[in-house]
C-alpha cells in the first residue's frame, strides 16, 4: 500500500524518516524518537489518538507488505523497532485497562477462581476456557451494528461498513498467523486447521480476503489493499493495531487466541445479518457470498478457537489463561467502542469516516 | 516439546481412526477427517470445507451444517461424562 496521509507530528516525523535509507536518516530518527516520547506524554487516549494510531499502524505495516517506495531493510532496523516499542508500551496498557472494565461489566471470573471440571491444582480444562468464552460471548448484548446493517443501513453506510472493515480483511487471518511458530501440539495444531480454512483451503479465490475483495468490487468500492485506509478513524486503526501487538509479540501468544475465539464466537449471526442488509439493498450472491460463507465457517471456528486453540493453550500453559482472557475482552472493548462511533454517526445523519474523505464509489 | 492429545481416537490396530467426531457441549458435532456428507438416496451434499460442524440443535438455518443458532435458542446438552 502507499504511504498513508499524515495525521500529525508523529506520523509526518516517521513517514519523512521511512523514505529515506535506514543507513542515512539517523538525524531525522532522533528527531522521530524525541518527537514520539513527547506527543506520548501529551496524549490522553491512545486508542483513539490519529497521529499514533496511524503511526502504529504503519509501523506494523512493514512486517505485513510493506509500503511503497519504503526499504524492506526498515522493517528490523532497531532505532524503528524502539519506537514501535515506546508506542506499543502504553498502548497494551490503555488496551488492558479497557479489557479490565469489559471483564468486570460481563463477570469474568478472576484467574484462579474457577469452579467445574478442574485440573489437578485448580487450573481449567480446555472446556471450562470454551465455556468462559463461549459466555462472555452471549454476555455481549451492546449496541448492534448488524442489526442496524440488516434493517436501515443506506447504500452509503453499507460502503462505509465495508471501508472500516476492508482495513482488516482485505489481509483477513494474518495477525493469527504470526502465533502459529509460537504454539506447540493440540493448540498449533488448531490455529493451523483454521487458518488453512481462511485461507481457502488451498483455493486463493477462497480466500476470505480473497472474498471480502469481491465483496467491494460487487458495491463499486476501490479493493486494493489499503485504499481506505486515508479514510477510517483512528479506532478502526486500532483494531487492526491490537491483532498485530498481539499476534507479533510471543509473549501476548494467549491474548492473540483469546482474540479469534471472542472473534469467531461473535461473528457467524452478525454476518447473517450483514449478508441481509446487503440483499436488502438488492445485492446477489456475488455480494454476499463473503458474509453468508462466514456463517457456515465460524461455527466451526468458533468451536475450535474456544476448545482446542484457546483450551488446548490453558491446558498446557495454565499461566497464559489471564492473557487469553486479556485478548479476549480487549476485542470486546475496541469492538463496542468502534459500534458506538458507527450507530452515533450513522443515527445523526453524519459519515463514520474521517471528515473530508469522501469514499469514491 | 510436543503435548499429548488426549482425545485421538485409535483402533484396535492403536493407529488414529481415518476421522473423529467432536460432540461440543450445547453446541455441533464437529466432524474431521476423511467422511462423505450425502442424502438419502446417496447423493453428495454441498461441502465447502474438510472439518464441518453439524447442527444438532435442529434450528440451524443451513442444515445439516450449524450456524450459530444454537446459541440463540440456548441449546443444552448433557455434559459428556469424563
Ligand atoms: S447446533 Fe449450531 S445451529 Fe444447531
Amino acid at each position: 500500500m502507499r504511504i498513508p496521509e499524515t495525521r500529525g507530528p508523529v506520523s509526518s516525523a516517521l513517514f519523512k524518516v521511512l523514505v529515506q535509507a535506514p543507513a542515512s536518516s539517523a538525524a531525522d530518527l532522533d528527531a522521530l524518537h524525541a518527537m514520539v516520547a513527547g506527543q506520548l506524554a501529551l496524549a490522553a487516549d491512545i486508542i483513539g489518538h490519529e497521529d499514533i494510531q496511524l503511526s502504529l499502524f504503519s509501523l506494523y505495516e512493514l512486517h505485513y507488505s510493506g509500503l511503497d517506495g519504503v526499504a524492506d531493510d526498515w522493517e528490523w532496523e532497531p532505532g524503528l523497532i524502539r519506537i514501535r516499542r515506546m508506542i506499543e508500551e502504553p498502548f497494551e496498557k490503555a488496551l488492558r485497562e479497557a479489557a479490565r472494565k469489559v471483564g468486570r461489566e460481563h463477570g469474568v471470573p478472576a484467574t484462579g477462581a474457577f469452579t467445574g471440571s478442574q485440573l489437578p491444582g485448580g487450573n481449567p480444562t480446555s472446556d471450562d476456557v470454551a465455556r468462559i468464552l463461549f459466555d462472555l460471548a452471549a454476555s455481549d448484548t451492546g449496541p448492534s451494528v448488524s442489526r442496524y446493517v440488516a434493517r436501515k443501513a443506506s447504500l452509503e453506510q453499507l460502503k462505509e461498513f465495508l471501508v472500516h472493515k476492508s482495513v482488516y480483511q482485505l489481509k483477513e487471518a494474518d495477525p493469527h498467523t504470526w502465533a502459529i511458530p509460537r504454539l506447540t501440539g493440540r493448540a498449533k495444531a488448531a490455529l493451523v486447521e483454521i487458518q488453512a480454512d481462511e485461507y481457502g483451503g488451498g483455493r486463493p479465490e477462497r480466500m476470505h480476503s480473497a472474498l471480502f475483495a469481491r465483496t467491494m468490487r460487487g458495491i463499486g468500492l476501490d479493493d486494493s489493499y489499503g485504499a481506505y485506509v486515508d479514510s477510517v478513524p483512528a479506532v478502526s486503526l486500532a483494531s487492526v493495531n491490537l491483532m498485530s501487538l498481539c499476534g507479533l509479540n510471543r509473549r501476548l501468544r494467549g491474548a492473540i487466541t483469546g482474540h479469534l475465539a471472542i472473534y469467531e464466537m461473535t461473528s457467524s449471526q452478525p454476518n447473517r445479518f450483514y449478508g441481509n442488509g446487503f440483499r436488502r439493498h438488492g445485492f446477489d450472491a456475488g455480494v454476499t457470498h463473503y458474509f453468508d460463507e462466514h456463517v457456515e465457517a465460524d461455527a466451526v471456528h468458533e468451536q475450535i478457537a474456544g476448545r482446542d486453540l484457546a483450551g488446548g493453550l490453558v491446558e498446557a500453559e495454565p499461566e497464559l489463561l489471564g492473557d487469553v482472557l486479556f485478548g479476549a475482552t480487549a476485542v470486546m472493548a475496541i469492538d463496542s467502542r468502534l459500534s458506538a462511533h458507527l450507530l452515533g454517526s450513522w443515527e445523526s445523519g453524519k459519515s463514520s469516516l474521517r471528515a473530508a474523505v469522501p469514499v469514491a464509489a | 516439546m510436543n503435548q499429548e492429545q488426549p482425545e485421538t481416537t485409535e483402533n484396535g490396530a492403536g493407529e488414529p481412526a481415518a476421522s473423529s467426531i467432536v460432540v461440543c457441549p450445547d453446541g455441533p458435532l464437529i466432524v474431521r477427517g476423511e467422511f462423505e456428507i450425502v442424502t438419502p438416496s446417496g447423493g453428495p451434499v454441498p461441502r465447502d470445507r474438510k472439518t464441518v460442524a453439524l447442527c444438532r440443535c435442529g434450528a440451524s438455518a443451513i442444515k445439516p451444517y450449524c450456524d450459530g443458532t444454537h446459541k440463540m435458542i440456548k441449546f443444552r446438552t448433557e455434559r459428556p461424562a469424563g
